[in-house]
């Protein structure tokens, strides 16, 4: 299994798309680790530097609904985890983001919407979160304080997260 | 017990159900393009998995960027060709006799009601026009569909779209998947396929329905979906006529594919299209519509026809009636992208490709390229494209460019002017 927590990136906006995780002039790439440095490049959004610390630091990101949308470009993932961010919390995500996170074993996490507003509460200050995949809870904290949240990983997708990906599970299974 | 289309393709396909909801299906159809392919290979070939689970339904084109532009462009296509080579993939379309996928490969007949389909593409959904389940997956589900010929989903429950009126002159079923995603918003139908339905698609040709579904993406949908009729067996009948005696008897093959009457829609729109106007987006969200005549008059830097959206011979015949005779405007690039090579022809036959080059636009080979901002088109930062492509996402067709989508007609109109353009008022 993946590591999974650590500081975070919040990211405060709906409906983020693949092309603003990793834009299609650099899909020329054949190598996932290429990647890394044009993540988010094209992002707009405000008090957010694509070649700041806190997307280098960051091992989870926080954002809004629909996270993910437009291409099927597994290369999103691919370079999320290139700079070490290997979880994505939001109240959804777009169906083939979601999938390829998954099938990568990495963790893409749907809260609802009150959770996730609990959690853009600690974007003040340097926060960290936590998983506890047995017990589905992660915990955040940042300047002293905390809070626990509950959500579920169950069925095909702890599957997958346990398994690193959906490839050596389809390989032994079929 | 009344089935829709998805839940009949779903259980004639369930491979596996490994837990309650998953269900593995078995594939018709695995397509690649050389941008999500390569990884794959490489990827299968680091695991000696270097194999394929059927070559006869492994459908292979190099489009994104064709002819390559640079040395990295070159390898992607070279790794899929020495590929396509190994695994004995006769349809294989190289430089040529390549085209945007999801105008080549129906084109070729490769797609029939009741297949299951996939490919590293979102706009794989294209294909449910015929009446398949098409869906856009990541390099990861492409791997082992290729290697197993399977694939996961979350079963996706049907929105049922029925349109009804009168589509007004000069608007197009590109006008109605704009209205229809302004309506549902860019993830209105996540984890649902969106079934197109009612008198206006029952009128429209596959190539409309193919636009239509193209863009369900957009609203997030799994797949668009049409019922098959007589208008799918006329266009697959060159393919399919070895094995039925009559296309009433291919109708009535198809027919098993279609929802049934009394069946469980998860919800059911109704559009009607009687007062549509033609449609433009407005920003960076494909929901961001708005009619043209609150648009009018934003000037423009370049029109593009094409893509896997509009860029097929009745979009062509559509844009050269507005050219017909004129030149665009001199601040405008015009950019045509006839999306495969029989298109191309027959706009050659047709005289339409004189039509664009007299009107002042260049015409290029079938390629993706402008449409996502990789070759033949890219925008400098701070210009404006009118295109008739699927996606304006902030950059999409290069890196702080902005694109309105709209028809051909608007498009051509709009071409014509330097500024968007109502094309009723040409």
């Amino acid at each position: 299994m993946k590591s999974f927590g650590g500081p975070v990136l919040f990211l405060d906006r709906t409906d983020i798309n693949t092309d603003e995780i990793i834009p299609a002039r650099y899909l020329t790439e054949i190598s996932r680790e290429a990647l890394g440095p044009h993540l988010l490049e094209d992002l707009k959004l405000e008090g957010f530097d694509p070649k700041g610390d806190a997307i280098r630091n960051a091992r989870v990101i926080v954002a809004r609904r629909n996270f993910g949308c437009g291409s099927s470009r597994e290369h999103a993932p691919w370079a999320l985890e290139a700079n070490g961010i290997t979880a994505v919390i939001a109240p959804s995500f777009a169906r083939i983001f979601r999938q390829n996170m998954f099938n990568g074993g990495l963790l893409a996490l749907e809260l609802p919407e009150t959770a996730v507003d609990l959690l853009f509460q600690f974007r003040k200050e340097q926060a960290e979160i936590s998983f506890d995949l047995e017990g589905q809870r992660l915990t955040i904290a940042a300047g002293g304080h905390q809070e626990e949240i509950a959500f579920s990983l169950a069925g095909f997708d702890r599957t997958l997260v346990e398994a690193e990906g959906w490839l050596g599970f389809a390989a032994a299974r079929y | 017990m009344a089935l829709t289309l998805v839940e009949k393709i779903f259980n004639s396909h369930l491979r596996d159900e490994p837990f309650p909801g998953t269900k593995v299906l078995d594939l018709d159809v695995v397509m690649c393009h050389e941008i999500t392919t390569p990884i794959a290979i490489n990827d299968l070939m680091a695991r000696g998995l270097d194999r394929v689970f059927d070559a006869s339904k492994i459908k292979v084109v190099i489009d994104h960027v064709t002819p390559a532009k640079d040395s990295k462009t070159a390898q992607q296509a070279k790794i899929l060709r020495d590929w396509a080579r190994r695994q004995r993939i006769h349809d294989f379309f190289d430089v040529g006799r390549n085209g945007v996928c999801h105008a080549l490969f129906p084109e070729k007949g490769f797609i029939r009601p009741g297949f299951t389909v996939i490919m590293g593409d979102s706009h794989t959904c294209t294909h449910g026009a015929f009446g398949a389940f098409a869906a856009g997956v990541g390099t990861t589900d492409l791997e082992v569909g290729l290697l197993k010929g399977v694939c996961a989903f979350r079963e996706p429950r049907t929105l049922r779209i029925h349109v009804s009126g009168t589509l007004p002159e000069h608007t197009y079923a590109k006008d109605v998947i704009l209205k229809v995603i302004q309506t549902l918003t860019v993830n209105g139908a996540t984890d649902r396929v969106i079934e197109f339905g009612g008198p206006v698609v029952e009128a429209m040709s596959m190539e409309s329905r193919m636009t239509l579904c193209n863009m369900a993406v957009e609203a997030g949908g799994t797949s668009g979906v049409c019922m098959p009729d007589m208008t799918t067996v006329k266009y697959l009948w060159p393919f399919v006529e070895k094995e039925y005696e009559s296309p009433e008897a291919a109708l009535q093959d198809f027919s098993q594919w279609r929802s049934d009457e009394g069946c469980r829609y998860e919800q059911e729109l109704q559009i009607d299209v009687t007062d549509l106007e033609p449609m433009v987006t407005d920003d960076f969200k494909p929901d961001q519509v708005r009619p043209v005549s609150e648009m009018e008059g934003r000037p423009v830097d370049q029109v593009y026809i094409g893509s896997c959206t509009n860029g097929r011979l009745e979009d062509l015949r559509v844009a050269a009636k507005f050219l017909e005779g004129q030149t665009i405007a001199p601040s405008v690039r015009g950019i045509l992208s006839p999306a495969t090579p029989k298109i191309f022809r027959d706009a050659e036959d047709e005289g339409l490709i004189r039509i664009f080059l007299d009107s002042g636009f260049c015409v290029t080979n079938p390629t993706c390229g402008a449409c996502l901002g990789m070759s033949n088109g890219v925008l400098a930062p701070g210009e404006v494209c009118a295109a008739t492509t699927n996606r304006n996402f902030n950059g999409r067709m290069g890196k702080g460019g902005m694109v309105h989508l709209m028809s051909p007609a608007t498009a051509a109109a709009t071409a014509l002017r330097g500024v968007i353009t109502d094309p009723r008022k040409l």
